[in-house]
């Protein structure tokens, strides 16, 4: 009945290729984009927007992001919450402007950047620190990689911690969002509208899925796919391990970088490094990509969606109409995310992903399965 | 004596008892590493898990009381008895076989095969489960360790004044050593002992090596490998309630216990995940090393605190050159 192909010819190479070549799937995704840039921001409030809608899309950029050196090229990475602190801590540094020190005295500083620039300068700085801890690939595999990002994780977070110049000599130790607008919009600090933030990050996050969805069916997510799948035998056909692993490194961590640069400075305001991106972070985005599917675009959104809309609801549910403490509805939520995750890799290892594109081959035989 | 230098020996001293403990937990790892190529990160939470079951039944506490007092609204908390220590060891052990058997049964046999990584991811959703579980069924607050074979007789708190007197008149010099620290290090030489003994010359752990080697090869001589898996599982258990009860003595049972697991992941990539003595060895070194470094530059010039990193950025260093750890197997890949 839906996703039909029937009729629906191709006759260019370009056309076959797209990315949703189902006509019925291309106008479902136009007018998902719509709804989302131009009727939702229309509809919103600001629970909505802060409990829900900010952090499904920061985190769908954090999954993009770990699923492209993850699911993609198969190197497991424990230190996205170390990752994202350093988006973070450099989008605060480009905002309030880099001081460059030199024996005791102030060499120069750099002008403030738009928040949109600051924004990329956290990816991009973000992407130069991953590129750093993903040499070690190089050499280390397997769990023996996993392991050694946690290195990452703990360091960064300790830097962020102790080096009292990246949070601007602060007393608190916090790193807080100065007011930054663009085009006079407010984007950072207090008095913004959900409206502005909310197309602020949905913004990022569009651009994120177009790139991640184009780089990963080109040339260079072949390359990482076959790294994955055996990298000697890659190895043997020409592919460069050193390029391929460097490069899912820094994509990955670019990615990473914009969402916990987004994280800082659009939704929390303030964060305390240790808080915001210690190592259960890591394990949350981790998470999200595995119950989404390893290895696919839309996975990593529908895990972002099911992690952000899984506490909220057990919330509702148990605290709002059963009326019980909040702590215990903690640590079933606890239990609920681990079991989930045994489940999903025991029943479902590519995760929701595969189980919408079953039901996507089931609707295409609906109503006749013969 | 030169007081920098007594200085540093003492730092010594407490690296080499906190290395022994992280060794503690290491060996949990590797015995379940060894028999089944399962990486367990839930171990630190088996820990936690352990100690806080432990208390529980020491203090009569009725299990998901919080839970249960939410879901019908009554009030209870203990049953109004308290355990001896002996029997409430007994019970825990007892706990952790029954898990031991449930993880088996319900995880990992449906996860034979798999690849090593999703089984690591497997473990962390474990751990989830397992610190969820544990704050249910017990409580999350913050709970004292006593663990007494009588009266009187528990396990020791505070700084060993005998080894502080001897050494001040024989050096000049002081040393600060904790007793539970002694006492700790006594204990984990025994049990590391017992473990090399038990795999050399028992059945079972001759069954539990062969298992280690070749699981098929295993299968086809009649050793059962599910019978195998939930007895690595306990005994991974057993040293889980050790590393609890020593580490839960000295700081109280509360959800930072499980961060060991983290502190024994480093010790793990140093000494080779394959090998006994490798863990033991990686846990001194790490812990000597993490308190000298700490002593000597850490605090010093680097602003203190580099407890949580040292050791992991030593374990990476240490990779690059040597990918096997220490006494790992060395690592063959065929295509």
């Amino acid at each position: 009945m839906f996703y039909r192909e029937a009729g629906d010819f191709s006759t260019t190479y370009a056309e076959d290729q797209q990315t949703f070549p189902i006509k019925f799937d291309r106008y479902r995704y136009y007018l998902v984009l719509f709804i989302a840039i131009f009727v939702v921001p229309f509809a919103l409030n600001d629970y909505w927007v802060n409990s829900l809608l900010l952090p499904f899309l920061i985190y769908a950029i954090a999954a993009l992001g770990l699923n492209i050196l993850v699911g993609y090229c198969g190197q497991v990475s424990l230190g996205t919450g170390g990752f994202m602190a350093v988006g973070a801590y450099s989008c605060y540094k480009f905002m309030t402007g880099v001081d460059i020190w030199w024996g005791g005295e102030l060499l120069f500083r750099l002008p403030e950047f738009n928040i949109f620039f600051s924004v990329i300068m956290g990816g991009v700085m973000t992407a130069l620190v991953g590129v750093l801890f993903g040499l070690p690939s190089l050499r280390i595999k397997g769990f023996y990689l996993a392991v050694a990002t946690l290195a990452a994780q703990f360091f960064l977070v300790w830097l962020f911690n102790r080096v009292s110049w990246f949070y601007n000599y602060s007393a608190s130790g916090q790193i807080s969002a100065p007011e930054r607008d663009l085009f006079g919009i407010l984007i950072t600090g207090p008095s913004t509208t959900p409206w502005a933030t909310y197309l602020f990050c949905l913004f990022f996050t569009i651009v994120s899925a177009y790139v991640a969805r184009n780089l990963t069916r080109g040339a260079s997510g072949r390359k990482w796919m076959a790294i994955r799948d055996m990298d000697i035998a890659a190895e043997i056909i020409g592919v460069n391990p050193l390029r391929a692993k460097l490069t899912a490194f820094m994509v990955s961590s670019f990615f990473i970088g914009i969402s916990g640069a987004l994280f800082f400075s659009v939704y929390l305001g303030a964060v305390e490094v240790g808080e915001a991106f210690g190592i259960q972070k890591s394990f949350l985005v981790l998470f999200m990509i595995i119950i989404g599917g390893l290895g696919s675009i839309f996975g990593s959104f529908a895990g972002a969606a099911f992690l952000v809309l899984l506490p909220v609801a057990l919330k509702v549910v148990g605290v709002d109409w059963f009326g019980w403490p909040t702590d215990i509805v903690a640590h079933l939520n606890l239990v609920v995310v681990g079991f989930l995750i045994i489940v999903f890799l025991i029943a479902e290892p590519h995760g929701i992903n595969q189980l919408w594109r079953v039901a996507k081959e089931k609707l295409r035989l609906w109503p006749f399965p013969h | 004596m030169n007081e920098q230098l007594a200085f540093t020996i003492e730092v010594f001293a407490n690296g080499l008892m906190a290395g022994v403990l992280y060794a503690l937990v290491a060996l949990g790892f590797v015995l379940i590493y060894k028999a089944s190529g399962i990486f367990n990160y839930a171990q630190g939470v088996m820990a936690l898990f352990a100690a806080m079951t432990l208390v529980g039944i020491q203090n009569g506490q009725v299990p998901f009381s919080h839970l249960i007092n939410a879901i019908f609204g009554t009030d209870i908390h203990k049953f109004g008895w308290s355990v001896h220590s002996f029997l409430a060891i007994i019970l825990t052990v007892f706990v952790m076989i029954a898990l031991a058997w449930a993880v088996q049964r319900f995880v990992f046999r449906h996860l034979v095969g798999q690849e090593p990584i999703i089984l690591f991811m497997a473990t962390i959703g474990l751990a989830y489960f397992l610190e969820g579980v544990a704050d249910l069924m017990w409580g999350s607050e913050l709970k004292a360790l006593n663990v007494c074979a009588a009266e009187g007789a528990c396990l020791p708190q505070g700084m060993n004044m005998w080894l502080e007197g001897t050494t001040y008149e024989a050096l000049g010099y002081g040393f600060f050593i904790d007793n539970l620290d002694i006492v700790a290090s006594i204990i984990a030489a025994i049990l590391v002992i017992g473990l090399v003994m038990f795999a050399q010359y028992t059945k079972q752990g001759r069954a539990m090596r062969a298992v280690a080697d070749d699981h098929q090869a295993a299968l086809s001589v009649g050793v059962s490998l599910n019978f195998i898996w939930i007895l690595v599982w306990s005994l991974a258990g057993f040293v889980a309630l050790v590393a609890g009860i020593m580490w839960g003595a000295k700081s109280g049972v509360q959800f930072s216990l499980s961060l060991i697991a983290l502190k024994a992941l480093p010790v793990l990539m140093l000494g080779g995940f394959t090998s006994i003595p490798g863990a033991i060895v990686g846990g001194l070194i790490i812990g000597v090393g993490e308190k000298l470094f700490e002593f000597l530059i850490g605090a010093p010039f680097l602003g203190g605190a580099t407890e949580n990193w040292f050791a992991y950025m030593l374990a990476l260093l240490f990779l690059v050159f040597r990918p096997q750890g220490l006494f790992g197997e060395k690592i063959i890949e065929r295509v």
